[in-house]
């Protein structure tokens, strides 16, 4: 299994990563290492096994609906590297293709 | 449009409807749900999306879905489990959001609706939990994304449990829609699980519309339809958008998958001109939480919590109150109403007929100008039916309660204060009556005349007068009587 070098970019996108050349061919080496890896597995009969999401065996984990204390505005911005109207700042917002 | 476009084309809608839910806290982490308030005063590590936070789902949302997907027929699954989906945005501070993909809570249900179309079952497709996105405030330019300098981002809402609930394209008209979305909201009022108020965003809709040559294999381009804040507005802008794809195919044009922005004012749809791509979410099972298993002990349960939904109470309405399908449509908007119609006929004790009319013709006309609803309005429901009563007694003329209503409606007084400090009470004593009717006869001659010509048209202005006389609180049946027995 091998990983193409249109498919590094692409991934690379989608993390909103800014890759060097060298970087990008680092890491269609090691994409591919990876994914040899676990191909592994494919080389086995699996058909009547179920996909396991979760190795644990513990189900139906929830919290009672009761209402706990929150962070102070101040608190709440206190690591954000801007702030304006006890909101956090952000950049103009540019809706792209997101592929 | 002609008749012959209408047979040409066939409108394909698919509704998308999200519905925050009314849950004490937020789907992961134990922040309040709320609105208003101070912005990023809801919030904590896990809302905020800050490493090493873990989400624990909230057992009430999970529970309220349940109810949900019961009350729309769908099969509640026995395996479910959350999901992450990848996209990256200002108001999703952990770059993605938890939601459940390939196996949601519920599957392969309908909701019946009813209208001049006939009824029909909308299928829902499913019916699955998520979080809710924080809210961002565009700063600079106009105050839309386009142009904005920057953006400013409350957390409040991020986390708040959302469902979402997808029909199958089984929509074939705005008409349908707009009875979709009613019959849906009723459903879910009646459930207690959410506001569903879709002007302050608790309920929201998004639509898919295609128009094809009827009977032609494949659905014709996918427009997303956004921006609509009301029932109203899910009518207008689908019945404005079918109209302009089936002008566009006749005029040849070629119509392409977009999304348009619905607007208010002008009753029309205009493109947003974003480029339609395939998302790539990579969505994957969330590792910080184990699936679900609900046993059949769990299942049966919540579908035995269900209340009497919108369909039934409208089929027992009809049989028990004998009221119009207008009527009963009215009255069943929410359980809130229903009830509160319920309680004034179970104090009134007659006819449930008056009290409906009452409500309707009188009530409604109050309600509307204030903008309240039944149940938020002053007067209770043992009042009107305390109100319906002394109109039956005689105590006061149909007219004059129509006054007391007006007031009962300022003051929650008991009808019989505002009688009583209005100087309202009719007054049914033949003597009473008699020296007014005497008088009228005596000043009317002419009139009289008439009358025992048998003009009886004449008689309404006698009556008048003695009215006049009384100041309207002769009981008019009364006058009626008396005039003829001594005219004639």
């Amino acid at each position: 299994m091998s990983i193409d070098r249109k498919t590094v970019d692409h991934v690379a996108r989608l993390a909103r990563l800014d890759l060097s050349e060298e970087e990008r061919t680092r890491m269609q080496g090691e994409m591919t290492a990876i994914l040899t890896h676990a191909g592994k597995i494919q080389e086995l009969d699996l058909d009547d096994l179920e996909p396991t999401s979760h190795a644990i065996p513990l189900r139906n984990h929830m919290r009672p609906d009761v209402a706990g204390r929150c962070l102070t505005q101040e608190e709440a911005l206190a690591n954000a590297p801007k702030a304006e109207d006890g909101r956090f700042w952000v950049p103009r917002i540019v809706e792209d293709s997101g592929e | 449009m002609s008749t012959t476009a209408s047979e040409m084309y066939e409108t394909t809608v698919g509704l998308e409807i999200h519905v925050e839910l009314s849950t004490n806290s937020k789907m992961f982490c134990a922040c309040p749900v709320d609105f208003g308030g101070d912005p990023n005063t809801r919030v904590c590590p896990v809302c905020l999306g800050m490493p090493g936070s873990l989400p624990v789902p909230n057992q009430m949302a999970i529970e309220y879905t349940m109810k949900i997907a019961a009350a729309l027929h769908c099969d509640i699954a026995r395996f479910h489990e959350f999901h992450r989906k990848n996209y990256f945005y200002p108001d999703m501070p952990k770059n993605y959001q938890i939601s459940q993909y390939d196996h949601p809570i519920g599957t392969k249900g309908y909701v019946e609706v009813t209208g001049d179309f006939g009824t029909k079952r909308v299928g829902i497709n499913r019916v699955h939990l998520e979080e809710d996105t924080g809210k961002s405030t565009h700063v600079g330019g106009s105050g839309r994304i386009a142009d904005s300098d920057h953006s400013l981002v409350d957390f409040n809402r991020a986390g708040t449990p959302l469902v979402e609930i997808v029909s199958e394209p089984d929509i074939t008209s705005a008409e349908e829609a707009r009875a979709f979305v009613t019959e849906l909201r009723a459903i879910l009022e009646s459930l207690d699980v959410s506001d569903v108020r879709m002007e302050e965003g608790s309920m929201r809709v998004d639509a898919n519309i295609s128009t094809r040559l009827t009977g032609a294999p494949e659905y014709g381009a996918k427009v997303e339809v956004k921006n609509m804040n009301s029932i109203r507005s899910v009518g207008r802008a689908l019945e404005f958008e079918e109209k302009r794809q089936r002008k566009a195919l006749d005029d040849g044009e070629t119509l392409v998958q977009e999304t348009r922005h619905f607007d208010e004012k002008t009753g029309t749809t205009s493109s947003l001109r974003t480029k339609e791509f395939a998302f790539d979410y990579r969505y994957f099972p969330e590792p910080d939480m184990v699936p679900f298993e609900p046993d059949q002990a769990w299942i049966e349960r919540v579908r035995g919590s269900l209340p009497e939904l919108p369909a039934s109470k409208r089929a027992r309405f009809a049989e028990i109150y004998g009221l119009s399908d207008k009527e009963i449509q009215t009255l069943t908007t929410t359980s809130a109403t229903a009830g509160w119609f319920e309680e004034a006929v179970a104090a009134y004790g007659g006819e449930a007929k008056k009290i409906s009319n009452w409500i309707l013709a009188d009530l409604y006309g109050l309600l509307n100008e204030s903008g309240q609803e039944l149940s938020d309005g002053k007067i209770a429901p043992a009042q009107l039916a305390a109100l319906v009563k002394l109109v039956d007694d005689g105590a006061i003329s149909g007219k004059q309660a129509k006054e007391v209503i007006t007031v009962m409606f300022e003051t929650g007084d008991d009808p019989a204060k505002v009688v009583e400090e209005r100087g309202l009470k009719q007054v049914s004593d033949t003597g009473a009556i008699e020296v007014f009717v005497d008088e009228v006869i005596a000043e009317n001659p002419d009139a009289v005349e008439k009358i025992r010509e048998g003009k009886d048209g004449t008689l309404g202005f006698l009556v008048g007068q003695v009215m006049k006389k009384s100041r309207g609180q002769a009981n008019p049946a009364m006058v009626n009587d008396l005039l003829r027995s001594k005219i004639n």
